[in-house]
């Protein structure tokens, strides 16, 4: 299994997102652009629901690079308190039990269950939820 | 210059799917039918400025239009390049510069959801591959985040496409004419939560052309005086929340690019919303629509669930919205979307509108667009 792209999480188990703080500001944004005006900040691993979707169609290929099976999938953002709300999938909870203000932990999930040697993208889940 | 800018010219050609024919031509067939409503020839035109996003450079309708040497400028401007046309044409004659000249704006997008890619926005590859490059998931996460936070409920989404569809039925230039049930809409198959089919706009064709003049033109060509009282342009400003975000921050999502242009429309054009008597505002999905009648002042956030509930923005309402159905029945094409509404504004000033005509002599009418990557353009005409 190897990370969609390296600086994105934290090496900890489990992992965080890894976002950017502005130097002069102090702002925080995900990801951490390139450049020197940002720093790597690794970012709190729990929020809550700040909204979402689901994703019922097969993006375009290009850029989408996941299986060519699709099943449809929840994506949202989560807000980091007192940080930044960050884009995400959901993982691990029923679509219609996804509400906003919910309290979610990030995770890792693979960007195709069935391939030998997954990618992992990151998601939120449910605080406690397994697989 | 004395006076008011003045549209003294109007063509339109027919939104949706027109195969074998050019985006560039639905643009000269649009001109051509201006030029014949105000009464010149394209040899009198001094300048044009020409909007088209995917679809060809539209100076080089020259080509077709003829020769004259004519000053044509290109605006590539997102979503707002037909709104930019507008705003730039309208300055050359307010600056005394120019008395007469055209706004055109066309386009032509291949079928099915805009293919864009993260290297075009200054995004990193992951971001694409892992299926975030969809504008449509941006739609629906703003939708559902406001309708959880000003008490939208879903069927008010459905009402905005079943008025869509049924003002269409009356507008000979839109693509989709055929009224759909409430029902059929909110059981149609969903897209993304809380869309179904119908409640999105589809990438499509069209052109749209507008002759401009000075005050003292548009007298000498005998057309009725409908006046540009306001143009206005405006990027996104701090904590707004655009499409393509990987994050967004706190607090963010309640400032946006139409806020300020609209305020910059009123302020110019001496009058406010409740002066307003008809409105063509961006409806990219249902949910704009509903954002958009507060983000422009028209109402408070919220409001929307009983306007929709009464009918207050039917034809036959306190303030009739989208008028010819929007994009949700005219698709968008992006150069060509703006422009629409302003066309659809004058039809109804002049009360050329047929069985889509707002009663009761309306004197304003108001435009707005807005869209990739953070832009608003607003319109104010006056009668």
């Amino acid at each position: 299994m190897r990370d969609i792209a390296e600086g994105l999480f934290t090496a900890e188990n489990p992992p965080r997102l890894i976002g950017g703080r502005e130097k002069d500001t102090g702002r925080i944004v995900f990801p951490c652009p390139p450049g020197d005006r940002f720093e790597p900040h690794a970012l709190p691993r729990t929020g809550t629901l700040w909204s979402y979707t689901i994703q019922r169609f097969r993006p375009k290929t290009p850029p989408y690079s996941g299986p060519e099976s699709f099943r449809p999938w929840a994506v949202g953002y989560v807000e980091l308190p007192g940080e930044v709300i960050v884009e995400t999938r959901l993982a691990n909870v029923a679509f219609e039990d996804i509400k906003i203000g919910m309290d979610l932990e990030m995770t890792l999930v693979p960007l195709d269950p069935d391939a030998a040697d997954p990618v992992l993208i990151h998601a939120f889940q449910p605080v406690g939820a397994t697989a | 210059m004395s006076g008011d800018v003045c549209i003294v010219g109007i063509g339109i050609h027919p939104f949706g799917r027109t195969d074998g024919v050019s985006g560039l031509d639905q643009g000269v067939f649009a001109v051509r039918q201006a030029l014949a409503d105000a009464g010149v020839e394209w040899p009198d035109i001094q300048f044009a400025y020409g909007g088209s996003d995917a679809a060809g450079n539209p100076d080089t309708m020259v080509d077709r239009l003829g020769l004259t040497g004519v000053q044509f400028i290109n605006v590539r401007n997102g979503c707002a390049a037909g709104g930019s046309a507008l705003f730039s044409a309208q300055m050359a004659i307010k600056s005394g510069e120019f008395d007469i000249g055209i706004a055109v704006g066309f386009d032509k997008h291949p079928r099915g959801a805009f293919n864009a890619l993260p290297s075009e926005y200054n995004l990193p590859d992951w971001y694409g591959d892992a299926g975030y490059m969809v504008t449509t998931q941006f739609f629906a996460n703003k939708i559902t985040r406001y309708m959880h936070l000003h008490g939208i409920s879903r069927t008010t989404l459905g009402r905005v496409a079943e008025k869509a569809f049924r003002n269409a039925v009356h507008a000979p230039h839109a693509w989709r004419r055929e009224p759909v049930a409430l029902e059929e809409i909110l059981e149609g198959a969903m897209v993304s939560d809380p869309y179904s089919k119908y409640m999105f706009c589809s990438p499509a064709e069209g052109g749209v052309a507008l002759i401009l003049a000075s005050e003292k033109k548009a007298r000498e060509l005998g057309k009725p005086i409908i006046r540009l009282k306001a143009a206005a342009m405006r990027t996104r400003p701090p904590k707004s929340f655009e499409v393509f975000a990987p994050s967004i921050e706190i607090g963010g999502g309640t400032a946006t690019a139409t806020q300020i242009a609209s305020a910059a429309a009123f302020e110019m054009a001496g009058i406010g919303p409740q002066d307003i008597a008809i409105a063509q505002l961006q409806d990219t999905e249902c949910g704009a629509e509903i954002m958009h009648m507060a983000e422009n002042g028209f109402c408070r956030d919220g409001e929307q669930e009983r306007w929709l509930a009464e009918g207050l923005t039917e034809i036959g309402g306190k303030l009739p919205v989208n008028t010819d159905g929007g994009c949700l029945a005219c698709g968008e094409p992006i150069g060509a979307s703006g422009l629409r509404q302003v066309y659809e504004n004058v039809v109804q000033l002049r009360g050329d509108g047929g069985g889509r005509q707002v009663q009761g002599d309306p004197k304003t009418a108001y435009t707005h667009v807005y869209g990739a990557p953070g832009v608003s353009a607003v319109t104010i005409l006056e009668r």
